[in-house]
Parts: C-alpha cells; sequence; structure tokens
C-alpha cells in the first residue's frame, strides 16, 4: 500500500541550514549535508532543500550542497529556489538533486512547466504555491484563496484551485500546496482547502504550513487528503521526532513507512 | 568490481553512481561497446519517456547491444519498461527481453493519483535479487506506466491493482522502483545484485 509521506524541509542560505537546530548530538547543527541525514535516518521518506540565498556566489555554494546531500543520502530529495529557466533545472539535476520546486517563477512564466515536464519529465517538476484567502479569513469560500508571489509578499490575480489545475495540465508532477494563513502559526494544516485541491487534481498534493503537534499531520492525511505532508521547524526543533511522528501515524491507522 | 552504468542521456545516472559509491563501487558511465560487454555488471537506468529513449538507444545502436548482454544486467524504472516488448508510452515497441506490455496507469477511483510517487511495499519476492528482504518492505517509485504481473515477475506491489515492481528472465533483472532512492533496503538490493554470479 502507498504510504502517506513526511518530508522535513531545510531553508539553506550561504551553504549553512537556517532555522535554528537542537539537536544535541550534533558535530554541526548548520550542516544542510547532516541535518538531511539525521533527518533521513530517523525515517523521513524525502527531503526540500529551500535555498533563500541572493548572491551569485551563494547559488554556486547551494549546488555543492545539493552534490554533497545526493553522494550522502539515499532517499529522494527536491530543491527549490531561484529557479528561473530550463538551464537552473539542468544544473541541479545535474548536481543529484531528484525534483525541482518552481514557485514564482512558475507563476510569471507558466510555460516553464512545460519546459521541465518535456526535457525532464513530469515526475521532476513540483510546483509550489503559497496561497492564502483574501481578507485573511480562513472560513472565506473557495474563490476567494489567492496566489502570492516571491515568499508572500506580492498578491496575484490567480485564484488557488484555478492556478493548481493549470499547473497539473501544463504537466506538474507534484503540487505543494502552502497555507500561508496556517504557516507558523502551529495550529494545524488547511484541511478544507487541501481536501478540495487533492479531489480537483489528479496529482500528489503536499501539504505544507500548519505543523505544531502529531494530530495535524493525521488530519492532513485524513481530513485534508493530502498524500505528504511537509514540515520544518517542528522537526527542526526537536519539537516532533520523525520516527515517533510515524509510529503514532501508524497507530493511527495511516499507511506510513516505519 | 567492474560495473558500468549504461549512458544513454537518461536523467537519474548521478543518484545510481552516487549509491554504487555509497557501497564501495565506482562505477563506469559509459556508452562504449566493449566497455559494456566486458564490464562484470551493466545498470540500465533511466527517467524519461519511453518513444524518446528508444529512439535514441537505437540510433546509437546501443538496442541490440544491450539484448545480447550476457553478464547480469539491471534495468531500473523507465529501464525495465523498455526492456518489455512495448510501451503505450508513445506506443513504442521496446526491446523484448521480458514478453510483456507496458501500460498506463488508469485511476479507478477519485483518490488514485498518476503518477505513482512514494513508499510502497514489496510482496511475492521470489529471486536472489531480494534475499534478506522481508514481505512488505517499503521501497521508492515514481512511474505513470506499469507492467502487469507476468511469467517474470519476481516482485509485486499494489497501487490500484497489483504490478511487477520487479522482473527476471536469464540474466536480466529490472525493478520498476529506484533502489537507489530506497534506503537501506535499496542498498540491500543493489548489493544483491552485485553479488548475483551469473
Amino acid at each position: 500500500m502507498l504510504a502517506k509521506r513526511i518530508i522535513p524541509c531545510l531553508d539553506v542560505k550561504n551553504g549553512t541550514t537556517v532555522k535554528g537546530v537542537h539537536f544535541v548530538d550534533f558535530r554541526d547543527a548548520g550542516d544542510p549535508v547532516e541535518l538531511g541525514k539525521q533527518y533521513s535516518d530517523q525515517g523521513a521518506d524525502e527531503l526540500v532543500y529551500l535555498d533563500i540565498t541572493a548572491s551569485h556566489e551563494g547559488r554556486k555554494t547551494f549546488l555543492d550542497v545539493v552534490r554533497r546531500v545526493a553522494a550522502t543520502i539515499s532517499i529522494p530529495f527536491t530543491v527549490g529556489g531561484g529557479i528561473n529557466e530550463l538551464s537552473d533545472v539542468d544544473k541541479l539535476l545535474n548536481a543529484g538533486a531528484d525534483k525541482v520546486s518552481i514557485n514564482s517563477s512558475a507563476i510569471r512564466n507558466p510555460q516553464l512547466i512545460e519546459d521541465i515536464a518535456r526535457n525532464f519529465g513530469s515526475q521532476v517538476c513540483v510546483v509550489a504555491i503559497d496561497a492564502k484567502p483574501a481578507g485573511g479569513s480562513e472560513q472565506k469560500a473557495v474563490e476567494t484563496w489567492v496566489c502570492y508571489l516571491n515568499g508572500g509578499r506580492i498578491p496575484t490575480g490567480k485564484n488557488l484551485f484555478d492556478w493548481a489545475k493549470e499547473a497539473e495540465n501544463r504537466g506538474a508532477g507534484e503540487i505543494l500546496f502552502t497555507s500561508m494563513a496556517h504557516d507558523g502559526v502551529k495550529t494545524g494544516y488547511a484541511n478544507e482547502a487541501l481536501s478540495i485541491l487533492s479531489e480537483a487534481l489528479n496529482i500528489p498534493i503536499i501539504a505544507s504550513g500548519g505543523a505544531g503537534e502529531k494530530e495535524h499531520f493525521r488530519d492532513a492525511f485524513v481530513f485534508g487528503k493530502a498524500d505528504a505532508a511537509l514540515a520544518a521547524s517542528v522537526f527542526h526543533f526537536g519539537e516532533i521526532k520523525i520516527n515517533e511522528l510515524k509510529h503514532y501515524l501508524h497507530n493511527e491507522g495511516i499507511s506510513v513507512r516505519l | 568490481m567492474n560495473v558500468a552504468i549504461i549512458d544513454y542521456n537518461a536523467g537519474n545516472i548521478y543518484s545510481v553512481t552516487y549509491a554504487l559509491k555509497r557501497l564501495g563501487i565506482h562505477p563506469l558511465v559509459t556508452a562504449d561497446k566493449e566497455a559494456l560487454q566486458t564490464a562484470d555488471k551493466v545498470i540500465f537506468p533511466g527517467v524519461g519517456e519511453a518513444k524518446t529513449t528508444m529512439e535514441y538507444l537505437q540510433s546509437h545502436k546501443l538496442d541490440k547491444l544491450i539484448v545480447d548482454l550476457k553478464q547480469p544486467l539491471l534495468g531500473i524504472c523507465l529501464g525495465l519498461q523498455l526492456m518489455c516488448r512495448h510501451s503505450e508510452e508513445g506506443n513504442v515497441d521496446c526491446l523484448g527481453i521480458f514478453d510483456a506490455p507496458v501500460v498506463r496507469i488508469q485511476p479507478e477511483r477519485h483518490e488514485d493519483k498518476v503518477p505513482h510517487i512514494g513508499w510502497n511495499t514489496l510482496t511475492e519476492l521470489k529471486s536472489p535479487l531480494y534475499k534478506g528482504i522481508q514481505e512488505n518492505e517499503f521501497v521508492f517509485f515514481v512511474h505513470s506506466y506499469y507492467v502487469p504481473v507476468n511469467a517474470h515477475t519476481i516482485a509485486t506491489t499494489n497501487y490500484i491493482q497489483d504490478f511487477s515492481s520487479s522482473l527476471h528472465k536469464d540474466n536480466f533483472y529490472a525493478t520498476q522502483f529506484h533502489p537507489e532512492k530506497s534506503g537501506q533496503i535499496g542498498e540491500t538490493i543493489l548489493r544483491n545484485f552485485l553479488d548475483i554470479l551469473k
């Protein structure tokens, strides 16, 4: 039976993991490769590395991180951040990444999704979408969910569900949906929007934004009908251990890889 | 040990190379006829589209070469599919090592997603390739086409229906999943392949 996936997300800046890490047995808490290895050993199903570096030098450092991750870790990993054209994708895949995640660049240039799918296959192309309901209330109807650019700073005219469907039609292999209204609040994922997305699309949906408790992961799978759940800080700060989370989900009757 | 990875412009060669290096093997990535024929083991990896890839293999005369190889060969993902008779992806005749078709995954219910992405279980294991592997261990899949269960099936996985997650005939072995991305279990499978004598 296909397992639901647990995916830690690591932000990397100038080759170093950004968010605070509380693992005491770490030689180098900031090393994204070592942190990824730790997660992999704990039972993470995939990893996501986001390059939040702005500079050209930093980008080269990130490519080096990708190479080291590929050499060290034997589970799939996705990379994102700063991917604007096909040559960026080519470099990252050549460095050993399994998939790339595109966000603002896909909204600005939707053709990029088709180009990636045609050149490297749909399975390589994860389209990440940051969205929240207009007006800020998560109770708002489906039509009000709007996509944002540049890490949530710039609203677009695009509706979440329309854009996700378009991304699928253009060849996206997966959708990584972050609810900005839930991100960082730790009160659970946007399960209602997730379940609508999951039923509207025929490609896997990765839930992101809102994880604070183990129950939130269960709810994202049971009520949100997500195929995978991504989280960052609850893992980085050791609030939730991945192996304990997976045993919890297993006991809740959810198919996970133990 | 002399391990060759067939270089045919397919993605994911890096992952396989890295996985072998973790096992202490430094593979040769090559399309050279003699290097492939004299290798102890050959790996035929692949991520890509069936028709384009078959045309590439044919134009580089790798199609006949692969079929005639005598040493243990492991096809991975698209590699497995290209070793079959025919693929619905691009409606193309393939290498025909396994007399089985490759067909598109058809969703039956609303929640069935294509591609089949993620960790799924192996059952009905019957090959030295799975020595020491328990039934229902998880391995990593990414694919939109599958091979139905047939006489060459040595592992079965269920997604919407049962399909061949692994095939074997003579010196030819193949996995639909990615052992190079399947953690410890995948490493064991790769090591088992390297241990196969003939």
